[in-house]
């Protein structure tokens, strides 16, 4: 082929190529991803949503929490946190890898790939980790009786486009990250934990005391998860609540891709 | 291939090149020679595209870097001074990969990881995963994954920085044949016997900018003697002996261990000293060396 042709070619889809990189890299670990994928899932059905549900189900007379076992109310936010959690994984630890640890971004861009192109890149590899692993949970949730099947397609959508939401924030955040001091540690701890336990995952918000409140409206996860709750049993929320889940969650990508994008291009070409 | 005017590269007060002029033209290979922090990594990454100059023109195959970065890098090979190789890939997947980025396809990939590989003397490594390489080979690998798109220049930054004299000697015979097949080569170094190994033409540099400028043999006859005495008296008496052979050669350097004495003709001079009843600890004779070019241009040996 002639080598301008192929050239403009290679410039022109370098998103790509840092994807299929990524994805190879994933197949290293694929044992891993798959098991933790299928692992957390199961634990969390076993105790809280058939442990904790048979105490909520027994307690509110049948009834459940908003009008549906306990079990089904809470599946729709475990696929989110499932999903948001895998997006996470593949933007974050990448990140720092390419950056820090081994310093992969830089030979990147000494070929004619450039930094906005490895933020895509790694963006693509990660929505296809969110899509495994919303599938696979899926899978444990339907087997577990936990949504209808009807439901699925919407719902998968939803949870890969929570984890592309909140993958696209970690990673612009991550990309500022100089050295590697305990940065994740941090993000679990003062990020990752508190969305999880104070966005509506095990009990509407709207029963948490109203001055943390806040928590679940800055939260991807809320957002995600009373969407999804919406489309999976029912729930009710209001059309311009739903509209403003989405634009949330849109923010978040679109806002996230181009901090990074931008911080990107500044630390590799210095 | 490449033209730098007055090229510049600032980091707030901090000047790291200070307007420096150089060519390098097809088929050359061409040296950057400098101590540590003299500016040649930061030219290194304006040449390669991946740092914008603050100042001067630059001009890499007739376009300007600042603007045209991608197009030009894909005609690039970059040896970086740290590997940055993916450990977790075995050897042919980390050339697989490189070529992908620079967009090839998976059929011309085939045949060229198993010519790249054969060229890096990998054939016994090609499914291990590069953790598992020893330094020299790691460097080899980088080389080899350089080329991978068949660069119209090659550039390495230090490239036998931290191997053994073997495996050094495997890495110039390796890129001795680049050479050959006139691969432009544009390298920097701080070891001058690299650089006379290697270099067509160097420039030395020192504090951002360009001291002096020619092919190694140019050099050393413009700013040395053709021969180099070096006595050592102890660190005691150096000074004082110093004082006594002053004027003896064209010129004397004082090092706190040793005394250099420039000349035409070492032994003579040796001869000289002994005669004036000094008898030094230890004396050699030996060819000038781009060591002490430096030495004359900037006050300072290298390894300083």
């Amino acid at each position: 082929m002639d080598t301008e042709v192929r050239i403009a070619r290679g410039i022109r889809l370098g998103a790509w190529y840092v994807a299929e990189y990524r994805i190879r890299q994933m197949t290293k670990w694929l044992g891993e991803i798959i098991t933790v994928g299928l692992g957390n899932p199961i634990i969390y059905l076993l105790a809280i949503g058939i442990g904790v549900g048979s105490l909520v189900d027994a307690n509110t007379g049948g009834e459940g929490i908003n009008g549906v076992s306990y079990i089904t109310f809470l599946a729709p936010a475990l696929l989110a946190t499932a999903a948001i959690q895998a997006a996470m994984d593949e933007t974050s630890f990448p990140t720092l890898e390419g950056f820090v640890w081994n310093k992969s971004f830089f030979g990147m861009n000494s070929t004619q790939l450039t930094g906005g192109q490895i933020v895509d890149g790694i963006m693509i590899a990660a929505f296809f980790r969110a899509l495994l692993t919303s599938a696979t949970y899926l899978v444990v949730l339907w087997a577990f009786g936990a949504i209808e099947p009807s439901a699925t397609p919407l719902l998968f959508a939803v949870a890969s486009f929570a984890g592309m939401a909140f993958g696209a924030l970690m990673l612009a955040a991550t990309s500022f990250v100089k050295e590697d001091d305990g940065f994740f540690a941090i993000v679990a701890r003062f990020v990752v934990a508190p969305m999880f336990l104070f966005s509506g995952t095990f009990y509407p918000l709207e029963q948490m005391p109203v001055f943390l409140q806040w928590i679940g409206w800055i939260s991807p996860l809320w957002h995600s998860t009373n969407f999804a709750r919406a489309v999976s049993f029912g729930l009710e929320v209001p059309g311009w609540l739903m509209i403003l889940h989405v634009a949330f969650l849109t923010i978040c990508l679109v806002g996230g891709v181009l901090i990074a994008r931008r911080q990107f291009v500044s630390r590799l070409l210095k | 291939m490449i033209v730098a005017k007055d090229l510049r590269k600032t980091y707030g007060d901090f000047v790291a090149v200070d307007g420096i002029d150089f060519q390098v033209k097809q088929g050359e290979a061409f040296g950057l020679l400098g101590p540590n922090g003299a500016g040649k990594s930061t030219t290194m990454r304006m040449i390669a595209s991946t740092s914008m100059r603050s100042g001067g023109v630059l001009e890499i195959l007739g376009k300007d870097p600042n603007s045209h970065g991608p197009e030009i890098r894909a005609h690039l090979g970059v040896v970086p001074q740290q590997d940055n190789l993916d450990r977790e890939l075995k050897v042919w997947e980390n050339l697989y990969i490189y070529g992908r980025y620079f967009g090839l396809s998976r059929k011309f990939m085939k045949n060229k990881i198993e010519e790249l590989i054969a060229f890096a003397q990998l054939e016994d490594k090609r499914n291990s995963k590069t953790e598992e390489l020893s330094g020299g080979m790691k460097r080899r690998l980088t080389i080899a994954r350089a080329l991978v798109n068949e660069p119209d220049i090659l550039m390495l930054d230090e490239p036998t920085t931290g191997l053994d004299p073997q495996a050094r000697h495997v890495l110039w015979d390796r890129l001795f044949r680049l050479k050959e097949q006139g691969v432009t080569l544009v390298i920097t170094t701080h070891y001058m016997d690299e650089a006379e190994q290697l270099c067509d033409r160097l420039v030395v540099m020192d504090k951002g900018r360009i001291m002096a400028e020619g092919s190694p043999a140019e050099l050393i006859k413009q700013y040395s003697s053709k021969e180099v005495l070096e006595v050592r008296f102890g660190s005691s008496q150096n000074q004082q002996a110093a004082r006594q052979i002053e004027g003896l050669g064209d010129r004397t350097e004082v090092l706190p261990d040793r005394i250099l004495i420039y000349s035409e003709n070492g032994e003579k001079i040796l001869e000289k000293i002994v005669k004036l009843g000094l008898s030094p600890l230890t004396s050699l004779v030996r060819r000038s060396s781009l060591e002490d070019v430096f030495l004359r241009l900037t006050g300072r040996s290298l390894a300083d």
